[in-house]
């Protein structure tokens, strides 16, 4: 057994007892990604002299105020860590050794005191859905390494299942922290719109993007958000609202609960094992004292078409300050200004990257911005006016995760469309801006897990996690572990 | 049916400084292809009176007050420089 | 054929405010390269813009001064172009809803007014500066980078470089009173592009204009202007076209030349900036900023002439900066005559600080010391030869007229039996300029007086010189 199946509040326990210290959480954290990342492939970087020496100090001056004293912790490497070095998984950062400053996630983090471990394996700057976009060794599923993740937090969610750190933070534009928690059998929340600061948070698209935890437990991803979550007066998109104390929602009360489930997250295209694994969660939620009914999202197949259009076009520009004029790798065969530019951006950007920012200043390009960005923007409306509508009668959405379990490794890499197809229960979700979380409720006939995912009102986290607490209490899927890894297969 | 040529990708690749190759320019006009044509179903809505969302949020006037403050040295802002010189950025010359 | 000029202008502005428009680093000219900076400045992955509300009351301040429509609903968008001093490769700057709409100024040439439109007027941050060494490479200062500018478009109004002038002059007077902005030109912080065109006298549609940068002067932007004005008409003429282009103003050989000529218009992708929020200007927010706009300067001359009875001519050149005209109005209302005040200003002070290339606060005679000097001159307490003397003291110093006058000896000797004694002396000593006056020569008069002016150190009263002078001679 690992430290690691242990939750926070029970850590927290055994270091007041004296049972552990944070430095054998930080043994366990390098003694496993020595044992297991070999192929995982969840790091990129290592923080093992930091670590181990602010464990030494943790342990000299316990601190019981602190929520993770002690956590070992993995950051997805979009996020800005000073100091440490952060790639976005992107040849074009590969020699990014500090980016000066921290991420207001970081600095919320470090004021609970948890122990960075390293920085995480993603789909080049946020964009994929498998892993296979990072410009380093992809990320594999720790439950099968034939296949992939999800992403674009595949290396926050494996490494959390492969047992490598307690908890991770991701970022979820489309789907990103859902999907890949949901394949890797991990509880993956995507907070609000606006819940957490973006300030640090290397833009993808701005309009969409949230960091999230991932963790293994309901419990634990309310004790991170409740610390990493509120106003930042750094980041204008960041909301003055409120942060509850997430961890006192978990009541194990659903009676009278009621869910709505779209028709459209139960259409053909969803796995005929995902549709009996939700079917069973409602089962559960029903002997719970909750109700359901069918609703429509009218919208939502227009979802992916539109995501692309604003996700793409906002990282056109998003993407454009790297130039390789104040940061990042310049290629060597530039003479002149922009040759400088086409030729860096070039080398140092992978297909995928490219794909999207070339459709992105297309849908910008004079002629085309009312056809296609403009119109993506008003679809939006529609679509969040769905989740609006729906809101107004219920407390919370369901639904699977994704249409399918984890697929295999090179299966849909060539086939961008098939591809983006897979988030299509994930994306509506970011643009209504309404919080998601995705949680284990079963696995399929090939042993890989299949993720549930309860969609709340806006700022309404606490529903999401009272309701995803109760579920994980009735059920032991989040209790299962990858059993094949570290020499055993 | 949207179609975009190649001449275009060569154009919009230009605007986002990339610098492709034919082959590359033989995928990217062949999947941007399909991906505009999967994007014109968008047109089957009719979104004449509705307005685009740019955010979610419905809040207004988010402003700081006009005061300074120290945060990086000059060898902070050059740490990261591919090539700098005298305190400045260095990059190739304008002209070709 | 004949051929009606057309001009249009558009100048940034930046606004003085403390910290930059979307950055707390601090808004500064002349600094070491690359220390006014932070990693929002640098577009350094992960940072987000952050709007100084100063910025934008600074805009609106501008705008209603410049007589425009507020927006009440306005935003910010993303201007896309790669360039090595625009860190993001976007520039912050407002496409379709500008702070400031369908302004004007009067401007007055030949004694002729003119209203010109003003188009718009949108907030936007600066680029960093780059600069091109002799060694092959350029370099980036970001130290300008998030400097808050705005960018005010005149309406093609203009007929001759002569009134583009006029409206530059204007615009900057108006702007500078304001206190938004510095203004000033050889900083940077007044930057102005032209753009003119000629068509055929009684044709409605404009030609294909020009555009000119690298105007360094307002001078320069007349003489561009002037020889673009030439230049076209010669193409026109020998039956040629013009091409939408851009030209620089060479300084040296006073020619513009071309840079580039445009192909269809710059695609920059405008979108709205998704990590700024929309901004709502209500009545009672435009009211305040209204409320601290000072007098300007039209209002100002107009009440000169009307309640001061200053000439249009000293009430022009007083109000041309604030600085002048608030010093002018204190001087006033520390008792100083206006007519005096307005000599004063116009004549010593001007002159020194054209001497001196200096501004009015790099001197250290106070509106105050000046009343009190040209209340001396009134009382008799000093002449006005010797107040040039105390003039000198006050600029280069500073202090109390007053005290100066009489550490200085420099009181007038008004006193009859005083001045009797000392003109008598003098006469002792020339006898021979008595018998040349009696004899008729004005002159010797005149020799006189310098004799004793020299034997006073120029401190006798001159009325009373001459008075007694004369009644002395007759007494011989």
């Amino acid at each position: 057994m690992s430290l690691f199946d242990y939750t926070i509040k029970e850590l927290e326990e055994k270091l007041h007892n004296k049972e552990i210290t944070v430095q054998d959480l930080v043994d366990e954290s390098y003694n496993r990604i020595k044992e297991v990342d070999g192929e995982v492939h969840a790091f990129l970087t290592l923080n093992e002299e930091e670590a181990r020496a602010r464990a030494k100090e943790l342990d000299e001056s316990p601190d019981a105020a602190a929520a993770l004293f002690g956590m070992p912790a993995g950051i997805k490497d979009n996020i800005m860590t000073k100091g440490l070095r952060t790639t976005c998984a992107s040849q074009f950062l590969d020699n990014f050794e500090d980016p000066l400053y921290d991420a207001t996630v970081m600095e919320k983090l470090a004021k609970e005191k948890p122990v960075t471990i390293g920085k995480l394996n993603m789909d080049e700057f946020a964009m994929g859905s498998s892993n296979e976009n990072s410009s380093y060794e992809p990320t594999r599923n720790p439950w099968n390494t034939d296949y992939v993740p999800g992403g674009s937090s595949g290396g926050s969610a494996a490494s959390v299942a492969a047992g490598e750190v307690l908890f991770s933070l991701g970022s979820d534009t489309g789907g990103s922290i859902r999907q890949p928690a949901a394949f890797c059998g991990v509880v993956g929340m995507k907070p609000t719109y606006g819940r957490v600061s973006r300030f640090g948070l290397v833009a993808f698209a701005s309009s969409l993007d949230q960091i999230g935890p991932i963790t293994r437990t309901v419990e634990d991803n309310a004790r991170v958000l409740e610390i990493i979550a509120g106003h930042d007066k750094m980041d204008a998109t960041s909301a003055n609202v409120e942060v509850p104390k997430y961890t006192d929602a978990l009541t194990n009360d659903v009676k009278g609960l009621k869910i709505a489930v779209p028709k459209e997250y139960l259409a053909e295209g969803v796995n005929p094992e995902v549709k009996e694994a939700v079917m069973n969660a409602l089962k559960v939620y029903e002997s719970l004292g909750a109700t359901w009914e069918e609703v429509s999202l009218t919208h939502s197949k227009y979802a992916v078409a539109t995501y692309y259009l604003l996700s793409s076009s906002e990282a056109s520009a998003n993407l454009a300050r790297f130039d390789g004029v104040r940061y990042g790798v310049r290629s060597e065969n530039a003479d002149n200004m922009i040759d400088m530019f086409k030729k860096s951006r070039s080398e140092g950007f992978g297909d995928e990257v490219k794909r999207r920012i070339m459709l992105g200043t297309f849908a910008l390009s004079s002629g085309y911005y009312d056809a296609y960005y403009k119109k993506a923007q008003k679809v939006r409306t529609l679509i969040k006016n769905d989740f609006d509508k729906i809101f107004e009668d219920y407390d919370v959405v369901l639904g699977p995760t994704t249409p399918t379990p984890a697929f295999k490794v090179g299966e849909k890499i060539d086939d961008p469309l098939t591809m983006y197809a897979n988030d299509i229960l994930t994306i509506p979700v970011n643009l209504a801006g309404v919080p998601g979380i995705s949680v284990p409720c079963g696995f399929s006939e090939e042993g890989l897990p299949i993720g549930l995912q309860i969609i709340g009102k806006h700022f309404d986290e606490s529903t999401v996690y009272r309701t995803a607490h109760a579920f994980e209490k009735a059920t032991d899927y989040h209790t299962k572990r990858p059993q094949d890894l570290g020499g055993a297969k | 049916m949207a179609d975009i040529s190649k001449e275009q990708v060569k154009h919009v690749a230009h605007l986002a400084r990339l610098a492709v190759t034919e082959e590359e320019v033989e995928q990217l006009t062949k999947d941007l292809g399909a991906i505009i044509d999967y994007a014109e179903q968008l047109n089957e809505l009719d979104t004449d009176n509705v307005e685009p969302t740019t955010h979610v949020m419905d809040i207004k006037n988010v402003m700081r007050k006009d005061e300074s403050r120290e945060w990086i040295t000059q060898e902070d802002a050059l740490k990261n420089a591919p090539d700098q010189k005298d305190g400045q950025f260095r990059v190739p010359s304008i002209l070709e | 054929m004949n051929f009606e000029t057309i001009i249009g202008l558009e100048v940034h502005v930046e606004l003085k405010t403390q910290s930059k428009i979307f950055s707390p680093s601090v808004n500064a000219f002349g600094s070491e390269p690359n220390t006014n900076v932070n990693p929002i400045d640098l577009g350094y992955p992960g940072t987000l813009p952050i709007l100084n509300e100063e910025a934008v009351n600074f805009a609106m301040k501008a705008a209603m001064a410049l007589n425009c429509e507020i927006a009440t609903d306005t935003k910010f968008d993303r201007k896309n172009y790669f360039y090595p001093d625009n860190p993001k490769a976007y520039q912050i700057s407002q496409f379709d809803q500008p702070i400031g709409e369908n302004g004007w100024i009067e401007i007055e040439v030949n004694g002729k007014k003119k209203k010109i439109g003003i188009t718009r007027l949108h907030l936007e941050e600066d680029a960093g500066k780059l600069t091109h060494g002799d060694d092959g490479y350029s370099y980036v200062d970001f130290n300008r980078q998030g400097t808050p500018l705005i960018e005010i478009v005149s309406e093609p109004d203009m007929r001759s470089p002569e009134e583009a002038y006029a409206y530059l002059e204007k615009l900057k007077n108006i702007i500078q009173y304001t206190g938004v902005s510095d203004v000033k030109m050889q900083e940077g912080s007044l930057r102005c592009d032209a753009n003119i065109s000629l068509r055929p006298i009684g044709q409605e549609e404009f030609g294909t204009k020009t555009e000119l940068k690298n105007l360094n002067s307002f001078n320069f932007v007349q003489k561009g202007l002037e020889f673009e004005e030439k230049r076209q008409e010669k193409v026109l003429l020998s039956g040629g076209e013009i091409l939408q282009e851009t030209r620089r103003y060479d300084e040296k050989t006073k020619e513009t030349i071309l840079m580039r000529v445009k192909e269809g218009s710059d695609d920059y992708r405008y979108f709205p900036e998704p990590d700024l929020i929309p901004l709502y200007i209500d009545e009672a927010w435009k009211e305040r900023i209204r409320a601290e706009i000072p007098e300007l300067p039209d209002a100002r001359r107009e009440r000169y002439v009307k309640e001061l009875g200053l000439s249009e001519y000293d009430a022009n050149v007083l109000t041309s900066s604030k600085e002048m005209a608030d010093f002018f109005e204190e001087a006033v209302s520390n008792g100083a005559d206006v007519k005096q005040a307005s000599n004063w200003l116009m004549g010593e002070v001007s002159a020194y600080m054209n001497k001196y290339y200096k501004e009015l606060h790099d001197l250290a005679i106070t509106p105050e010391a000046l009343a009190k000097m040209i209340k001396l001159i009134e009382d008799g307490t000093i002449s006005s030869k010797i107040a040039k003397k105390v003039f000198a003291e006050l600029v280069d110093n500073g202090g109390d007229p007053e005290k100066i006058v009489k550490e200085k000896g420099l009181v007038q000797i008004s006193d009859p039996e005083q001045l009797k004694e000392i003109v008598n002396n003098v006469l002792d000593e020339n006898e021979q300029s008595i018998t040349d006056y009696k004899a008729g020569k004005g002159k010797a008069l005149g020799f006189l007086v310098g004799q004793i002016m020299k034997e006073t150190k120029g401190q006798a009263n001159p009325p009373m010189v001459n008075k007694i002078l004369k009644e002395e001679i007759e007494k011989r």
